[in-house]
């Protein structure tokens, strides 16, 4: 394709440097500067998409981030390999690069003949809300058969079907002064707030580069000057102040409390030469003092019959392209208007060689200098005249207009012949950020349009946006909200501009004696939303514009409404004939424009998704085979595999290790907490259920903690190592929230104990040395320390040294065996590990897991909070009441404890389950009923909860919850398996005799 | 992402805190002696107003304190925030200030 | 009640659809009506449906602040599934579902409710006890769920990872087929246009402002910006918004309201045919009929009336999203929204009485509500037209509070709803 409707000169285009893009697979030619849809213009491609409902033929209507209708599926990287394409990108803002390949959507075979245009001729039957009335039988048929058709036809491109290869970058910054929009408001504003050098500044554009209207400007003055040299001028001030950031392709897309405003920048897609590891695209989170909003505003469509042909484009694109792009839309172009804007589109098409003809809605009477000045140039304009309706195929060939008389009468028609129309219906400014701020807008009825009133966060809009059009106001606009950004006084700039075309009369639907219900004129280009549509909604009660937008799904498309918000509002307060405020404005949500996930994800991808947390140990652990699994945020050994082994052999190994010589666990991921201070052990009686006054220094306890609502919240063994300093050690994952749930009572409801609370989880490796020979293992490296049954009984706690290195030694056992449990400095874990390991392997020393640690405590019956609790448990449910002072007049959860349900009978215990066949392994999770020849639905009366092979009893073995446990024992019971039920017998949660020396020796 | 005042560290952005619900809500004193009812008003009642809410906050991921909000649970704009133990401002005199 | 079908669309075609009616009418506030229902969304409406149809109660108001559906009922992400672990979840969300089956045919709305089933993934060995805890309760309660393993997970969702470097690997995943989607304001209109059918007035942007008692205490009507209503019976069905209301009527709650997100991605193609909930790295995906993912966020931390929460929240959605199904990382949002969600202390409704006689409260259902519409508008039309909990309901009184018989889905399974 070359390059027919390509104006010799002008344009902000490089001819220098030519490129091409592959559009279905033909190649289109352009130049750097150009979009896709610039080319696809030059080369006279109209057709460019097909829509959502009706597949009707669609061209590009706009040249702005509000296309609705030229949507692409783009191949970014296609020299790269799979995964760099994407769909719905709108054609207008893919900026042309070599190496691009797109494609047209949502068509079969293909986009010049479309098999699902039939359903344009089944229009009649797909009328809006038309699903919610049928398909209702027969009666399995919606989801089986209607819903897949419907599905299929619906969507637009095809998702992408690869992992992204691209990367995304994440930057939070601080500014005194946001401003968002680089037109000449958000310009002048820049300039004023960073005069002062102290302020810093970040001005954001979604554009690629600065200038909003006035790079589609030629004739614009200011200061007697071109328009775009005051840009220019503006631009290089600004890039030559060191407090200013300038971000061109990064659209403000959100605006979240307390100033947080995000922006999304486009880095890399539109550079051909990006090196590959570039950032895709980079969140900005800018948190900033003061924002200024100067977003422009945006042009509303005519709404007519056939107002969508290919050709059919809004005022100011067609001039967008023939003056910032040099391309000629068409040979002969009809501008329809109801707003004086429009004129400058007709007389610069004109000054580009095009034959221009405009019908203007308003009367001559109401129009402004405009009128005058088309008429010289030239161009015949007929005022009071309205569109009937478009004729063509797929691009639009002639309008049918006609007068409109003073009643209203439709007067004699004419066939007015054209390749392209621009239509405008006037100006929306665009209050989405300011909405999303919260703040009020009102309704202005003399520009009929939502302004922004009431700020409730920390910003000013400036320009068009708050529904000023002049140039001049603009721009004295902009001086002013930058001032008052940093606080200044608004003080007048000196800037003189030329007078713009302005004003326009608020027209919902272009008057025709066409039968209403006949035809298509549409609001919603991309989801074909007609008025038929929302007069048949209104007509069924639908009133309130957030009804109607649901029911005929008006402005629910990806450009989100911003050229059918104002129109689809219009027309529901024309037919109700109420105040447009009294119908609504729907309240903007974000995104501005739609925001990739990798964008918003950032690095928040593969390993960087979570933090990993390993211990001290871990780098030992992966050279020795682990199998680990996550627990909460940490890695952990799960099990440690010899040649050959599955995690059931390993088991088997490692368990019967432990009770037969001796077993080496980290238990390094353990939460430890320092209790320190006079009142420590009064903050401990307050914080748990036990009594920890009569622990003598160098004594350790099991300690159990509850939530105030009375149920089980963490347990753990305790040390008091001093007087007034304990080591209370907690759960794997409830480290952080017992600490949490400390401080608060400690700060908040006893700030007169003199307490301090320290996390140390990350301090201490801890090595669990537990078996019969875990003494002789020990012994030879210990030093101040006397290890003798008598000297270091069980439960109790040592300061000294391992290996050289200073411990905090633990008399513990989580096996019921003797064990320790080596606390050491983590620098030094994985050395005192390796040392320890090497000197026990003359005493069969074996590594074990999360697993076998697992399977060792429930042999002893030792519960594992969180796997036999779950949120509702009571001390006394899990068999622990003797925890549980009686004496002490008040801790955390005692006075629920009370409450009648927790003390009512027949409360599920934990108990043991022994099932009949000692070679089956119960589910954990099963339920467990006493009849399974029930009908359904069963009394069901407990759920294992732990469940395992064990080597040691030589069984299986399992623990359970059971209504009214501990009086049924011995009772026969049923538990679920995958196919059935199977035998078990209910008995006490301990199922392992510790021979030899025990722990509680 | 709301900004928070922390009493001792000055404006961070939310993820650095932990709410803590609903401040003002004295533990009793002596709860053995207070009704299940007046027990479970306690643990579970809320004001949930819509409008001025006092709250507590913790600066986790900073200096480790509770302290107190008042918020606006209709804009979300924090009116003042202050240490924990002291009575809760008197809005009117906040906004007057401000 | 003029019947939806095929041969009224195509007749209404024939003429350009001119002679549809109103779904609902627009009536002025009577004086008085046996019942008056605070609240327009889908559980509001369906009570003042199941009163007229099931209990005849037909002189019923729905007062509705804003526009009916406006609230959680359109804003949430549709999910519906009744594979709840206690007894009492499981009969209140079963109870649900078996109307949800019939449910287009007995509006005649379409309310597309498609069973699509919904696949609830397990990624660490806590949650593997747990689902299988819900699995096999389910199943001795007559509830489909079943036990998939990674590669039945991957089968029966083709873009989900199982890969094992994931950070937290799909360990497999419970499955109820019968669980799927429903399209949110056909449910809230279709409700509405059957229960003015049979003589409910729904009357919109008419706020409740207060309770007018009798001298006995008992309720005599609420006060609204529309003047007075007289009615023997309230029931207050005002989600994010209960604790308000009740506050007005001097009543505190075991209720906080907190913003909760959701967004929906551009529309694209059918590619991803199931519901898919991940609780343990906060993923909440379908797609719906247009072809927009819809994903749910989780809720802020914080008390708010807003409806507008912080963005962290939403990326830490997608950051899940995109670990489960990278091939959508170059989706984009399009649109995000937040509603006000009533939290409870168990995570569980409250559906009952009140200290005041006459008075009855149906809330609570935090971020999970919507699965729930037909059979609490069921049970809750029974409540009020009886005066007494249906035994569906009973369990979830609002005195559980004071007893510790909570009823805590949240703390014994760690699961959303």
């Amino acid at each position: 394709m070359s390059q027919p409707f390509r104006r010799a000169s002008g344009g902000r285009i490089d001819r220098n440097r030519p490129l091409t893009v592959s559009f279905n697979g033909k190649t289109l030619e352009g130049f750097a500067g150009d979009t896709v849809a610039s080319m696809l213009l030059a080369s006279g491609q109209h057709l460019a998409g097909r829509s959502f409902k009706y597949h009707r033929p669609r061209g590009i209507l706009s040249h702005g981030s509000d296309e609705p209708s030229a949507l692409l599926s783009v191949d970014w990287r296609h020299d790269r390999g799979p995964g760099y394409r994407d769909p719905n990108n709108r054609a207008s803002v893919v900026e042309a690069r070599d190496g691009l390949v797109v494609k047209t959507q949502n068509h079969w075979p293909s986009l010049a003949l479309d098999i699902g245009a039939v359903n344009d001729l089944l229009s009649p039957i797909f009328v809006a809300g038309f699903y919610y009335k049928t398909f209702m039988w027969p009666k399995r048929f919606w989801d089986k058969v209607y819903e897949p058709i419907i599905r299929k036809a619906a969507g637009l491109g095809e998702a992408p079907e690869y992992p992204d290869p691209d990367h995304y970058a994440n930057r939070h910054a601080h500014a005194d002064v946001l401003i968002v929009g680089a037109g000449p408001a958000g310009l002048a504003a820049a300039l004023t707030a960073s005069a002062d050098a102290s302020k810093r500044v970040i001005l954001a554009d979604e554009g690629a580069e600065p200038g909003g209207a006035l790079l589609n400007d030629l004739t614009s003055t200011i200061d007697g000057q071109p328009a775009m040299d005051w840009v220019e001028d503006a631009v290089a001030t600004l890039d030559g102040r060191e407090n200013v950031i300038l971000l061109p392709r990064t659209t403000g897309f959100g605006y979240y409390n307390h100033n947080h405003v995000c922006l999304v920048e486009r880095v890399s897609d539109h550079r051909a030469d990006a090196p590959e590891g570039l950032a895709r695209e980079r969140l900005w989170q800018v948190r900033a003092r003061q924002v200024v909003l100067a977003t422009g505003s945006h042009e509303r469509p005519l709404v007519f019959e056939n107002n969508d042909k290919p050709g059919v484009m809004l005022a100011e694109s067609l001039r967008a392209y023939v003056n910032r792009w040099a391309v000629l839309p068409g040979d002969a172009l009809i501008v329809v208007t109801a707003a004086a804007s429009a004129y400058r589109t007709a007389l610069d098409a004109k000054a580009a060689g095009m034959r221009v003809e405009i019908v203007d809605i308003r009367l001559g009477a109401d129009c402004g200098p405009e009128l005058a000045a088309a008429r010289d140039a030239g161009i015949t304009v007929r005022t009071g005249h309205t569109v009937i309706r478009a004729l063509g195929g797929n691009r639009v060939g002639a309008l049918v207009v006609a007068p409109i008389g003073t009643d209203g009468s439709i007067g004699p028609k004419l066939t007015l012949d054209c390749d392209c129309v621009a239509m405008s219906g006037g100006w929306t400014p665009s209050v989405h950020l300011f909405s999303q701020s919260r703040g009020k807008l009102a309704f202005d009825t003399e520009i009929d349009a939502f302004v922004p009133d009431k700020s409730v966060q920390a910003e000013r809009s400036a320009g068009a946006c708050r529904g000023l059009y002049d140039l001049g106001a603009v721009l004295a606009d902009g001086f002013a909200a930058g001032s008052d950004a940093i606080g200044g006084a608004a003080s007048p700039q000196p800037v003189e501009a030329s007078a713009a075309f302005t004003g326009f009369q608020p027209v919902r639907v272009l008057p025709s004696d066409a039968d209403p219900s006949r035809i298509k004129a549409f609001v919603d280009f991309q989801n074909d939303v007609t008025v038929k549509d929302i007069k048949l909604a209104v007509r069924e009660g639908f009133e309130s514009i957030e009804h109607v937008k649901r029911y005929t799904t008006t402005g629910m498309a990806t450009d989100q409404g911003k050229t059918s918000n104002m129109n689809a509002l219009g027309l529901v307060a024309g037919i109700l004939n109420r105040p447009i405020p009294a119908v609504g404005t729907t309240t903007f949500r974000p995104p501005y424009t739609p925001v990739s996930f990798g964008a918003l994800i950032g690095p928040a991808r593969n390993e960087l998704f979570d933090p990993v947390r390993k211990t001290p140990i871990d780098g030992w652990a992966a050279q020795n085979g682990a199998v680990f699994e996550p627990v909460g945020l940490w890695r952990r050994a799960r099990y440690f595999p010899q040649a050959g082994e599955d995690m059931q052999a390993a088991l088997a190994r490692e368990t019967k290790a432990v009770r037969s010589t001796v077993g080496i666990f980290d238990a390094s991921t353990l939460g430890k907490i320092e209790v320190v201070g006079p009142d420590a052990a009064e903050f401990m009686n307050r914080i748990y259920t036990n009594a920890w006054n009569k622990l003598k220094t160098g004594g350790c306890r099991y300690g159990l903690m509850l939530r105030e609502d009375g149920f089980v919240y963490d347990d753990g063994v305790v040390a008091r190592l001093a007087e007034n300093r304990f080591h209370v050690t907690t759960t794997t994952g409830g480290a952080p929230r017992v600490l949490r749930h400390m401080e608060d009572y400690l700060q908040t409801e006893w700030p007169d104990l003199d307490v301090f609370l320290t996390s140390i989880t990350e301090q201490w490796a801890v090595i669990a040395l537990q078996g019969p020979k875990a003494r002789d293992v020990l012994e030879p490296f210990v030093s101040e320390i006397e290890l003798s049954e008598t000297a270091f009984p069980h439960m109790t706690v040592k300061t000294g040294s391992v290996c050289g290195v200073p411990c905090r030694l633990f008399r513990v056992s989580f096996t019921g065996e003797l064990g320790y449990e080596v606390n050491v400095p983590a620098d030094y874990g994985e050395a005192v590990w390796t040392t320890l390991f090497n000197a026990g392997q003359k005493h069969g020393i074996t590594p074990y897991g999360t697993e076998a640690m697992h399977v060792l405590r429930a042999e002893v019956g030792y519960i594992v909070v969180g796997q036999e609790t779950d949120g509702t448990a009571t001390p006394d449910d899990v068999g622990l009441s003797g925890l549980v002072s009686k004496v002490k007049p008040d801790f955390v959860g005692k006075r629920s404890l009370s409450r009648p349900d927790m003390v009512a009978a027949g409360r599920r215990q934990l108990v043991g389950l022994l099932t009949k066949d000692p070679n089956e392994v119960l589910d954990e999770g099963a339920q467990v009923v006493k009849d399974p020849g029930q009908p359904i639905p069963m009394k069901m009366i407990g759920h294992v909860t732990s469940s395992y092979r064990s080597e040691n009893c030589g069984r299986s073995i399992a623990m359970a919850m059971i209504d009214d446990g501990r009086a049924r024992i011995g009772e026969t019971v049923f538990a679920t398996t995958p196919t059935g039920f199977t035998e078990a017998v209910i008995a006490p949660a301990v199922f392992y005799e510790v021979k030899g020396e025990t722990a509680d020796a | 992402m709301l900004l928070i005042r922390c009493p001792y560290c000055g404006e961070r952005p939310e993820t650095e805190f932990h709410c803590g619900g609903e401040a003002h809500i004295a533990r009793p004193d002596t709860p053995a002696d207070i009704s299940d009812a007046d027990w479970g008003s306690f643990l579970y009642t809320r004001t949930n107003p819509k409008g001025l809410h006092a709250e507590r906050w913790l600066h986790a991921h900073g200096c480790g304190r509770w302290f107190n909000a008042l918020r606006d649970t209709v804009s979300d704009a924090f009116v003042t925030t202050y240490e924990m133990g002291t009575p809760r401002p008197d809005p009117i005199s906040e906004t007057a200030k401000a | 009640m003029r019947r939806f079908s095929l041969t009224s669309l195509l007749k209404e075609a024939a003429s350009g659809h001119q002679g549809w009616k109103r779904q609902w009418r627009a009536p002025e506030p009577k004086k008085e009506y046996d019942v008056v229902i605070v609240g327009g969304g889908g559980h509001g409406l369906a009570t003042a449906y199941y009163l007229a149809t099931v209990h005849g109660v037909t002189k019923v108001a729905v007062l509705e602040k804003g526009w009916i559906g406006g609230g959680n009922t359109g804003r949430n992400t549709t999910i519906v599934r009744s594979n709840y672990l206690f007894d009492e979840s499981a009969a209140l969300y079963e109870h649900a579902m078996k109307l949800w089956e019939g449910l287009s045919q007995e509006l005649n709305y379409n309310v597309m409710f498609s069973q699509r089933g919904v696949l609830m993934l397990v990624h660490n060995h806590h949650d593997v006890i747990s689902f299988k805890r819900h699995v096999y309760a389910n199943r001795l309660n007559g509830i489909d769920n079943e036990w998939l393993t990674p590669e039945e997970c991957k089968e029966f969702c083709p873009p989900l990872s199982i890969s094992p470097d994931l950070r937290y690997p799909v360990l497999g995943g419970a499955l109820q087929r019968r669980g799927g989607t429903a399209r949110h304001d056909a449910v809230a209109w279709g409700y509405a246009r059957g229960a003015d059918a049979r003589g409910v007035d729904i009357i919109q942007n008419c706020e409740v402002l207060g309770l007018r008692r009798t001298s006995d205490g008992a309720v005599a009507g609420v006060e609204t910006s529309r003047g007075f209503i007289g009615a023997k019976r309230v029931g207050v069905v005002a989600a994010g918004h209960t604790g308000v209301v009740m506050s007005r009527f001097g009543l505190k709650m075991p209720v906080e309201s907190v913003p909760l997100q959701a967004l929906v991605s551009e529309p694209v193609k059918p590619v991803f045919p199931c519901v898919v909930m991940s609780n343990a790295v906060h993923a909440y995906i379908s797609q719906s009929d247009k072809g927009e993912l819809v994903i749910g966020a989780g809720t802020d931390q914080y008390v708010s009336y807003s409806q507008q929460g912080g963005i962290q929240i939403v990326s830490h959605t997608l950051d899940a999203i995109c670990e489960l199904f990278p091939q959508f990382t170059r989706m984009r949002m399009l649109r995000s929204w937040g509603g006000i969600v009533d939290v409870t202390p168990d995570r569980s409704p409250i559906l009952g009485k009140t200290p005041i006689p006459g008075l009855f409260v149906n809330c609570g259902w935090g971020t999970g509500g919507f699965k729930a519409t037909p059979g609490s508008g069921h049970v809750f039309a029974h409540t009020l037209a009886t005066g007494e909990p249906h035994p569906i309901n009973a369990p979830f009184s609002l005195d559980r509070f004071r007893t510790g018989r909570l009823i805590d889905e949240a703390a014994a399974a760690a699961v959303a709803h």
